[in-house]
């Protein structure tokens, strides 16, 4: 593990230019600076649209900052994420970026259980080592056992998340972005999403997430950071 | 954690430079350039009439371009442009190291011949003469794309488009090729026939570390299919990037037109 902060963002800043509607544009925030080292879970604030999810994406590479740069520690070096190859930020994802999203990308025809497994197989894991440790965080999700060879397209919105966390939980990414990922959970589930956080946490993880579920935030959060801070001007 | 599978290497296997093409006064595609390498997925999507075929055309040594430069990392002459190689070392090149599934079955086909010989021909054409070992091999490629193996001597018109696609997949990966063109490979298909190609094509993209251009016209198959796009308009190439960041944060005003034109379900 390093002393170095596992993810600096520098002076970003996200302005929205939508040419197809009279080239309007959104400014989101500017000179946004904020620093997460090992075993930190900086929670996002803020109230909606405001730009938390924005910058979550923007970390994540998915949205181009118009601005600064995004640096995450991988392989004993920074990758600036704003300014990387494709396949050098792909590489990022598979090993050290994890990100759960609040739905879950559904691939036609790929069953549950092999699509948590995939992160693992990804990164070279044996096929029943991968399947045994699926299965382990499946159940302990409390995702019943008939759905495991289903693909997820048919589950309800409790279930994909479960479906999706797991797939984000099963490996130990150093960093992890997480919006939203308890939203459509009940309370047991919730507490079992936060006692995954909380073992990744202890383990040296790095955390941004945005909660909107003040137990969650409370349960995990290492502080509270506010977004509207940086608010761009109109 | 175990080694870690070495996916994407540095080197390039294809680096495209300047490629221009014009039908005499028409552009086909002007001053593309990219590098591919071993193991990435590139999606060329645009609209019909961008240009996204012409270039796959002038890349995978169907068609001439006017000017620029297609260098493969070629296994007998290293990195070489691909024009400058005789005709018959192009094609043997070709034949040994690349794949092309066509939108249109038929014209990846030989309609003729059964599916079975079909599946084979790309090894008879490379040399091999052992007949128990090509017809194993068939077998087990028709079995990898799913496809029923008792019915490796019905001729392809015998079998629905969706199943003669599979046998060009099959015709197109049984040789080891390094790289693969496929132009608009589920264009055809019903929805629920193209889940299951496409599918398919992810698993064997993957277990095999194929490289893979694949032209598309579907922001859907782009997205599930590639690594990273590339955005033709008019010929030109007007935005490039991460799949998902050009998809979910388009910057050009053509892309997010396109983008913003997919019909939701």
């Amino acid at each position: 593990m390093t002393d170095k902060p596992l993810i600096i963002v520098e002076d970003l800043a996200k302005t929205f230019v939508l040419h197809n509607a009279e080239q309007a544009t959104i400014p989101v925030f500017q000179d946004l600076t904020l620093q997460v080292a090992a075993g930190e879970c900086v929670v996002l604030a803020g109230e909606s649209g405001v730009g938390k999810s924005t910058l979550m994406r923007s970390i994540f590479g998915n949205y181009l900052p118009t601005q600064g740069a995004v640096k995450v520690w991988h392989d004993g070096a920074y990758v600036d994420i704003t300014r990387a190859n494709p396949h050098e930020v792909l590489e990022v994802r598979r090993r050290t970026l994890g990100y759960v999203s609040q739905f879950l990308r559904v691939i036609p025809r790929v069953p549950t259980l092999q699509l948590v497994m995939e992160p693992l197989l990804e990164n070279g894991v044996a096929f029943d080592e991968a399947k045994d440790r699926a299965s382990e965080l499946l159940s302990a999700l409390r995702l019943p056992q008939a759905h495991w060879d289903l693909p997820p397209a048919t589950f309800s919105g409790g279930e994909q998340q479960r479906v999706n966390i797991a797939r984000s939980f099963i490996r130990k990414y150093p960093v992890l972005l997480l919006d939203e990922p308890t939203a459509s959970l009940d309370a047991e589930n919730r507490a079992i999403v936060v006692r995954l956080i909380n073992e990744a946490l202890a383990e040296g993880a790095a955390m941004i997430g945005i909660f909107h579920d003040l137990d969650v935030r409370d349960a995990v959060a290492s502080r509270l950071f506010e977004v509207s801070q940086f608010k761009a001007a109109a | 954690m175990n080694a870690i599978p070495g996916r994407i290497a540095p080197a390039p296997l294809l680096s495209v430079e300047g490629l221009t093409k014009w039908y005499g006064h028409v552009l086909g595609c002007r001053d593309v350039a990219f590098d591919l390498r071993p193991g990435e997925v590139l999606g060329i999507v645009g609209e019909s009439g961008s240009g996204k075929t012409t270039l796959l055309n002038c890349i995978s040594g169907k068609l001439t371009p006017t000017s620029g430069e297609v260098r493969f990392d070629t296994r007998r002459f290293g990195l070489t442009d691909i024009y400058r190689l005789s005709e018959p070392d192009r094609r043997r090149m070709q034949r040994e190291e690349w794949g092309f599934v066509h939108q249109n079955p038929r014209d990846g086909l030989r309609m003729r011949v059964s599916g079975g010989a079909n599946v084979a021909e790309p090894l008879m054409n490379l040399g091999a003469r052992h007949y128990g070992k090509m017809r194993q091999s068939t077998i087990d490629w028709l079995d990898r794309v799913e496809l029923d193996t008792r019915r490796i001597d019905d001729k392809p018109r015998n079998f629905s488009g969706g199943m003669q696609q599979r046998i060009q997949v099959a015709r197109n990966l049984i040789h080891g090729p390094r790289l693969v063109f496929m132009d608009e490979p589920t264009g055809g298909l019903d929805v629920s026939v193209q889940a299951r190609l496409l599918d398919l094509l992810r698993e064997l993209v993957r277990d095999l570390g194929l490289a893979v251009i694949i032209v598309t016209h579907d922001m859907a198959v782009a997205r599930l299919m590639a690594d990273r796009l590339m955005v033709m308009k008019g010929g030109e190439v007007v935005e490039t990037g991460l799949t998902d960041q050009v998809l979910d944060d388009p910057q050009h005003p053509y892309t997010q037109l396109l983008v913003s034109s997919v019909l939701q379900i």
